[in-house]
C-alpha cells in the first residue's frame, strides 16, 4: 500500500463526489465531479520542467475538451519548475509550444468554457504564464511557491546583492515569492486555505472572462501603476477624456 | 531601394525604427517621454529609470495605413517588461480594440520578464499577452518584428507566437531562455553560449522561418521591415484574425509533426538537411533573398 501522492490527495479533498485524473510523465488528466457538472483537469506534477511534450500534452487535452465537449469548466493544476532549459527545447521552439497551449485556453475561455487555475505546490515563470496565469481566475494553496526565479540567481543578473534582496523580499510584494504577494498584486485572485470543495464551487460561480488583474492590483495596493497606466494610454489625447497619467 | 535610404534594423534605437519604419510624421505617442510615467521599483535597487520605461506607444501611419505601433528599447534593461513597460503595452493594445485600427505592430526587443521588478514584471507579461488575443479575437491583426540585437526572449518569446503574423531578420532571435541561461543550468557541453554560430543556427530568423515560427524573414534594414509589414497587413485582411479550433488544430498537428520528425536532431543543421534543404551549411551565409530562393520549397508552416 502506497501513500497517495500530493496531487492526489488534494485532488481527494478538491473533488469529494469523486474523479478520474491519471498521472502520465507528471502530466495530469481527466474529469471530476462537481455538483451536478464534470470539469476537465489538466495539470502538472512532481515540480516537472516544461518541455515541448508536456506542452503538447497540455494544448491536446485543452483542444479536447474544446472539441468534444462545449462549456464544460476547465481546472488547471499548477505545479511545474518552469520551462525545461535544454538546447533541443529552444531549437524545437519551445516558445511557440507554450504559446500554442496559452492560445488553446484561449481559445476554450473565447467558447465559453470557465477556466480555473490552482497553484497547488509550484509556480515559476514561463509555465505560469501559459497555465495558471492563462485563468479567469488563478487561485494558490497557503504553502504554495511562485516566483519568476529564485533570488540567488536574480542576483547574479540584476547585479544586486542578495543580501539587498532579501531585505526588500521582506518589505516588497514585487520580489519576495509566495502567494500572498501576487494577491497582493492582483496575479492571484484569492488564496484557499480550508475547504477545498467548498471552494471551488464557490470560484465555478464567480468566474468571469475578463482580465481584472490590474484593477485588482490597484485595489490591493500591491501594483500601483499597472491600471492608472492603462487608463492614461486609453484617454491620452483624446477631447472627451482627460489625458493625465 | 537606394543604399542612401537603408538604415540598420539592428542598430538603431526603438524610435529610429519607429522614425523610418512609419510614415514620415506620423507617429503619436502616448505617454510620451515629457510625461515622465516611469517604473515605481527602480529607484530602491539603485537602477537608472527611463521617462518612457523602455517603450514608445502610439498610433501612426504606416503607407497611409491605420496601425497602432509599439517599439521595445533594448539599450533600457533590455527591453525587459516591468509594472508600467507592460501596462504601456496593454493600454495600447485595449485601445486598439476599442478604435480598430488596421493593424497593431510590435517592434519587440526584449528580455521578458524585468528581473528588478520580478513579481509585478511576470504578471505584466501575462497581461500583455492575454491583450494581444484580446485584440485578435476583436479581429486587429497582430504583426510583430523582431530584429534588435537582444533579440525577443523569456515570455514575450510566447506572446510573439501569440501574434497573427512574425517578421524576422537573420539576425533577430527568437526563442524563451537564453544560452546563458541555459549554459548556467545545464553546462556548456549543452548549450555553448560562446558559440555564436551554433546560437544563431537554434534561434535566429531563418531557423524560426524554416520551421513556420516566422512568416516573413526580411533584409537587415529598416526599409525592409516597413515593406514586409505593409504587406503583412494587407495580407492579413483576408486571412482570418481570430484563433479558432480549426487553426489551432492545424497548429498543433504541424508542432506535434515538429517533434516526431527532429525530436531526435543535435543541430539544426540536421533539420535542415531533413528538410531537403541543399548544402544546409551553406544558408548561414545567405542573404534575405538568396536564403529565400534556396529554402522556398522547404519550409513548414501555418498560421495560428
Amino acid at each position: 500500500m502506497t501513500r497517495a501522492k500530493y496531487w492526489q490527495q488534494i485532488a481527494a479533498q478538491l473533488f469529494p463526489q469523486g474523479h478520474q485524473i491519471v498521472e502520465q510523465d507528471n502530466f495530469l488528466s481527466g474529469t471530476a465531479q462537481v455538483g451536478d457538472s464534470t470539469l476537465a483537469v489538466i495539470g502538472t506534477t512532481e515540480h516537472t520542467p516544461i518541455g515541448v511534450e508536456i506542452a503538447l500534452a497540455q494544448a491536446t487535452a485543452v483542444l479536447q475538451t474544446v472539441r468534444d465537449h462545449p462549456q464544460r469548466p476547465i481546472l488547471i493544476l499548477v505545479d511545474t519548475q518552469g520551462q525545461r532549459l535544454r538546447h533541443r527545447d529552444e531549437m524545437l521552439g519551445i516558445n511557440s509550444y507554450m504559446a500554442h497551449l496559452g492560445k488553446c485556453i484561449e481559445l476554450a475561455r473565447q467558447s465559453g468554457h470557465l477556466v480555473l487555475g490552482l497553484v497547488y505546490d509550484q509556480a515559476l515563470s514561463g509555465g505560469f504564464i501559459t497555465s495558471g496565469l492563462m485563468a479567469d481566475a488563478c487561485y494558490a494553496l497557503p504553502n504554495a511557491t511562485i516566483r519568476v526565479m529564485g533570488l540567488p540567481a536574480m542576483a547574479r543578473i540584476t547585479k544586486v546583492p542578495e543580501e539587498r534582496l532579501l531585505e526588500l523580499a521582506q518589505s516588497s510584494p514585487v520580489f519576495a515569492p509566495g502567494p500572498e504577494n501576487y494577491l497582493r498584486m492582483g496575479g492571484i485572485e484569492a488564496i484557499w486555505d480550508g475547504d477545498l470543495a467548498a471552494l471551488l464551487a464557490q470560484a465555478l460561480a464567480t468566474a468571469v472572462p475578463v482580465d481584472r488583474r490590474a484593477a485588482t492590483g490597484l485595489a490591493r495596493d500591491g501594483r500601483k501603476l499597472a491600471q492608472p497606466v492603462i487608463d492614461a494610454v486609453l484617454a491620452a489625447g483624446r477631447a472627451d477624456a482627460a489625458a493625465t497619467a | 531601394m537606394s543604399h542612401q535610404t537603408s538604415h540598420s534594423y539592428l542598430e538603431a534605437n526603438a524610435r529610429e525604427r519607429l522614425q523610418h519604419l512609419l510614415d514620415t510624421g506620423s507617429f503619436e505617442e502616448w505617454l510620451p517621454p515629457s510625461a515622465r510615467v516611469m517604473s515605481p521599483h527602480l529607484a530602491q535597487l539603485d537602477a537608472p529609470v527611463a521617462f518612457d520605461d523602455g517603450v514608445a506607444v502610439g498610433r501612426a501611419r504606416i503607407d497611409g495605413r491605420i496601425v497602432f505601433v509599439a517599439a521595445q528599447e533594448g539599450g533600457f534593461m533590455g527591453g525587459a517588461v516591468g509594472e508600467v513597460h507592460g501596462a504601456k503595452l496593454v493600454g495600447m493594445l485595449q485601445r486598439a480594440i476599442l478604435e480598430q485600427p488596421q493593424a497593431v505592430l510590435l517592434l519587440l526587443e526584449t528580455g521578458g520578464v524585468r528581473l528588478h521588478e520580478a513579481n509585478a514584471g511576470l504578471i505584466a507579461v501575462s497581461e500583455v499577452m492575454r491583450a494581444v488575443l484580446a485584440v485578435r479575437a476583436a479581429k486587429v491583426p497582430v504583426i510583430v518584428l523582431v530584429g534588435g540585437s537582444n533579440g525577443c526572449f523569456g515570455g514575450m518569446g510566447i506572446v510573439a507566437r501569440c501574434a497573427n503574423m512574425i517578421l524576422m531578420s537573420e539576425e533577430g532571435r527568437l526563442a524563451m531562455s537564453g544560452p546563458e541561461v541555459i549554459e548556467t543550468a545545464s553546462g556548456v557541453e549543452e548549450f555553448d553560449s560562446r558559440d555564436r554560430a551554433l546560437v544563431w543556427r537554434t534561434t535566429g530568423g531563418k531557423q524560426r522561418y524554416l520551421l513556420g515560427d516566422c512568416q516573413g524573414i526580411v533584409a537587415e534594414s529598416i526599409e525592409a521591415f516597413r515593406a514586409a509589414a505593409i504587406t503583412a497587413i494587407d495580407a492579413c485582411q483576408t486571412l482570418p484574425v481570430a484563433l479558432s479550433l480549426a487553426a489551432l488544430e492545424a497548429e498543433q498537428a504541424l508542432l506535434r509533426e515538429r517533434v516526431a520528425r527532429f525530436g531526435d536532431c543535435a543541430d539544426p543543421l540536421a533539420i535542415w538537411a531533413l528538410l531537403g534543404v541543399e548544402n544546409p551549411e551553406q544558408l548561414p551565409m545567405l542573404e534575405a533573398d538568396a536564403f529565400l530562393a534556396a529554402t522556398a520549397a522547404h519550409r513548414l508552416g501555418v498560421p495560428a
